[in-house]
């Protein structure tokens, strides 16, 4: 079984999220972007586990999962608390934080 | 063989070697006349107030100590035998370094007992003078502290048995000198003039220094003993650089042309310092080095000739400038010059003239000590005004003074009989047989040197009052003219050491025993050529100064060369055109290399990287998504980076 579409839909996918972390301004959208980004990782990791026939990059890709959902815990509070504060989810707002 | 070599050989047959006996007697007492005034000083200087009342007592009575031990000693050197004249003691081990092995040893023989005596005895009368002098100073115990300092150093170099030892009185006396014509530092000119007299006597100490190595280099060791029976192992060239460099240090310490110009400032000193300095102490230090390293300098005719050179410069040069100074002591100062030039003239003419140079800067310290305490009296006189055009007609007011300073005025000037007639008649003979260029130098320095010290005269005890409004001009005390007497008679009869030649004789074992050179006329007819010379001097000065009317203020419309002279011959102008000027620029531009090239590079540097900084850190502009960016520029060169390594 060849996993090259598989390989083509991750990039396609991986892609995608990094074009809207460059572009979106909506804090949300950027970081669906990101979680896209990392399941197109996942998708990866998965298919190169099944070309080898060992379950490396199937363990490797729980623990992008693991590592996701907490960031989706501490992400999602930070953007909910810039939002009461500041009454705007935009990320080109929050940008205090300079030289 | 050459016959210059054939010449040397002899010569190095006939040099002296110094080859002391241990000490024992009274001979073992040698280092307490360095102890002595040491202790007045440390006594003086470090008991402070305490010691106000009587440390001038003290500090008279430690000199006269070392001197009554000093005359002891060389009554019992006079008892030995001439062979068995040189004595030394090894009071401790100074230093052990590898192969430098330096005792603190002291040497006694005729030389140093000459000295000896000199200094101490002198120094003792300068001291008594000084209680008197120094009266009304606040100051006075520090003063004689210093007045101690001063003699023991001078002792300590006398009598020295290595060059390291000597080296120690030397800085010794450099350092008593500075802090005594700077002893009235609250006038800005005395401040200068002591810090003159120090960095001009440094430039000599680099020779001194530097000939010290030198003798270590050459024959592992600084000892008289051990060079003086090596030496004519030793190559001319270095034995010829030895002498230079002997004679630099020499030139700073007795104030030789071209090291001469701290001398005639040295004056601001209290008046006491100056006869200390002119006549027992440091001025005579470059003569000594010069007679104690005759071994070294009877092997390298070249560094003699310099010596003769740098003399009659000076002798003429002192002389000249001695003219036309209207400050009493400066014009004793220029006298002061040209006769150490007399003295280094005698020392650089070799085995003939070492003992005349001893016998010169004997007397000349009999009659030099006595004429400047007689200044000093005058002053006392006269409200410390130093200016002769405001003196006159002294010789009723100050009898004594007047007396005891003719007897150094006839001195000086060589009239016959006076103990200045038969030293510097002696080195005007020498310097004749020797080359008649140079004896007739000096036959012209004395010519000058009656001229000057008649116009001194003239104008000071005899021509009319000048004297300045509410100046009442007295005789001084007892305790200044009892040592003026003794001084005065000292000058009169300091000739009775050429009886018999019994300096020469006595001196034989330290330079040589000289061969009889025939001058080139008889000696008689020298003398009275020479006196002759003095004669039109003196003459001279009684028709320009003593028949005339001496103005109050110095004529200012005077010829270039009054005019120079008064101007120490630009000495001053020489120094700055040739050393102090181009000093300053070459510390100018080093500070500016420094500034720019040095701290430019390595402030520049940083100053640089601080600018980037500032251009780069606005790629911290707070947007999250520029950050992304870069993120994923960065992630993108890894990735290219990787594979082109991997297809490479």
């Amino acid at each position: 079984m060849s996993v090259t579409p598989y390989i083509v839909l991750s990039s396609i996918l991986f892609t995608i999220g990094c074009v809207g972390v460059l572009t979106r301004r909506n804090a949300i959208v950027v970081f669906m972007c990101v979680e896209l980004m990392l399941n197109a990782s996942n998708l990866a990791l998965v298919a190169f586990a099944r070309q080898h026939g060992n379950l490396d990059g199937q363990i490797a890709a729980f623990f992008v999962m693991v590592v996701a959902a907490a960031e989706v815990v501490v992400g999602l509070a930070i953007i909910m608390t810039i939002f009461r504060t500041r009454r705007s989810a935009s990320v080109d707002d929050a940008s205090l934080l300079k030289y | 063989m050459t016959a210059h070599m054939l010449a040397l050989q002899e010569a190095a047959h006939s040099i002296p070697v110094v080859d002391p006996t241990s000490a024992s007697g009274v001979f073992s007492l040698l280092w307490l006349v360095i102890a002595l005034p040491l202790a007045g000083a440390a006594v003086l200087l470090l008991g402070g107030r305490a010691t106000d009342r009587w440390g001038h007592l003290l500090g008279t009575a430690l000199p006269i100590g070392s001197f009554v031990l000093s005359l002891v000693m060389f009554l019992q050197l006079l008892g030995r035998d001439s062979a068995d004249r040189q004595v030394s003691q090894h009071v401790y081990q100074w230093m052990q370094v590898g192969h430098l092995d330096v005792g603190m040893d002291l040497l006694y023989d005729p030389l140093s007992a000459l000295f000896l005596l000199l200094i101490t005895g002198v120094g003792s009368l300068i001291h008594v003078y000084s209680i008197g002098y120094m009266e009304h100073d606040p100051r006075r115990r520090r003063f004689f502290g210093y007045l101690n300092l001063f003699v023991a150093a001078m002792l300590m170099l006398v009598m020295s048995e290595n060059y390291l030892g000597l080296f120690l009185g030397w800085e010794g006396v450099g350092l008593a000198s500075y802090l005594l014509i700077g002893f009235w530092q609250h006038k800005p000119s005395a401040a200068a003039a002591a810090k003159k007299a120090f960095v001009i006597n440094r430039v000599g100490d680099i020779g001194m220094s530097l000939a010290i190595m030198l003798f270590f280099v050459t024959f592992g060791s600084t000892s008289f003993t051990v060079i003086s029976a090596n030496a004519d192992g030793a190559s001319e060239a270095t034995l010829t650089v030895l002498g230079l460099l002997l004679l630099l240090g020499a030139c700073g310490k007795s104030a030789q042309v071209p090291l001469q110009a701290w001398l005639l400032d040295a004056m601001e000193g209290p008046t006491p310092v100056s006869a200390l300095i002119h006549a027992a102490t440091m001025v005579t230090a470059g003569v000594y080095l010069i007679v104690r390293s005759n071994f070294i300098f009877d092997l390298a005719p070249n560094a003699q000739t310099a010596v003769v050179v740098v003399a009659v410069v000076t002798l003429l040069w002192g002389a000249i400038i001695g003219c036309a100074k209207d400050d009493i002591k400066k014009v004793l100062a220029g006298s002061t010059m040209s006769q150490i030039g007399y003295m280094m003239l005698g020392a650089g003419l070799g085995v003939a003239g070492y003992a005349f140079a001893i016998f010169h800067l004997l007397t000349h310290g009999f009659f030099k000590a006595n004429m400047f305490l007689g200044a000093g009296s005058v002053m006392h006189g006269m409200d410390d005004d130093v200016d002769m055009r405001h003196y006159g007609l002294l010789h009723k007011a100050m009898p004594v003074t007047f007396l005891t300073f003719t007897m150094g005025y006839l001195a000086i000037i060589g009239f016959p009989g006076f103990s200045g007639f038969w030293s510097k008649d002696k080195i005007i003979e020498t310097a004749l047989a020797d080359n008649w260029l140079v004896g007739l130098c000096a036959l012209l320095g004395a010519g000058v040197t009656g001229f000057y010290m008649t116009r001194l005269m003239l104008l000071t005890f005899f021509t009319d009052k000048r004297w300045e409004k509410g100046v009442h001009p007295h005789e001084s005390p007892k305790i200044m003219t009892i040592p003026l007497i003794v001084l005065a008679a000292l000058s009169v009869l300091g000739g009775v050491m050429l009886l018999n030649d019994w300096i020469v004789d006595f001196l034989a074992p330290v330079v040589g025993t000289p061969v009889h050179e025939d001058p080139p006329l008889p000696a008689l007819a020298i003398t009275a050529i020479a006196v002759a010379v003095v004669a039109v001097g003196v003459a001279l000065a009684w028709f320009l100064v003593g028949k005339r009317d001496v103005p109050r203020t110095a004529p200012q419309d005077v010829s270039f060369v009054t005019r120079a002279a008064r101007n120490d011959l630009y000495g001053d102008a020489i120094n700055d055109g040739l050393v102090v000027d181009p000093g300053r620029h070459l510390v100018g531009g080093l500070l500016a290399v420094d500034r720019y090239g040095v701290d430019g590079a390595l402030t520049g540097g940083p100053v640089a990287i601080g600018a980037v900084a500032g251009q780069l850190r606005r790629v911290q502009n707070g947007f999250v998504r520029s950050y992304a960016l870069s993120l994923l520029g960065g992630v993108l060169l890894v990735v290219l980076a990787l594979l082109a390594v991997n297809l490479a």
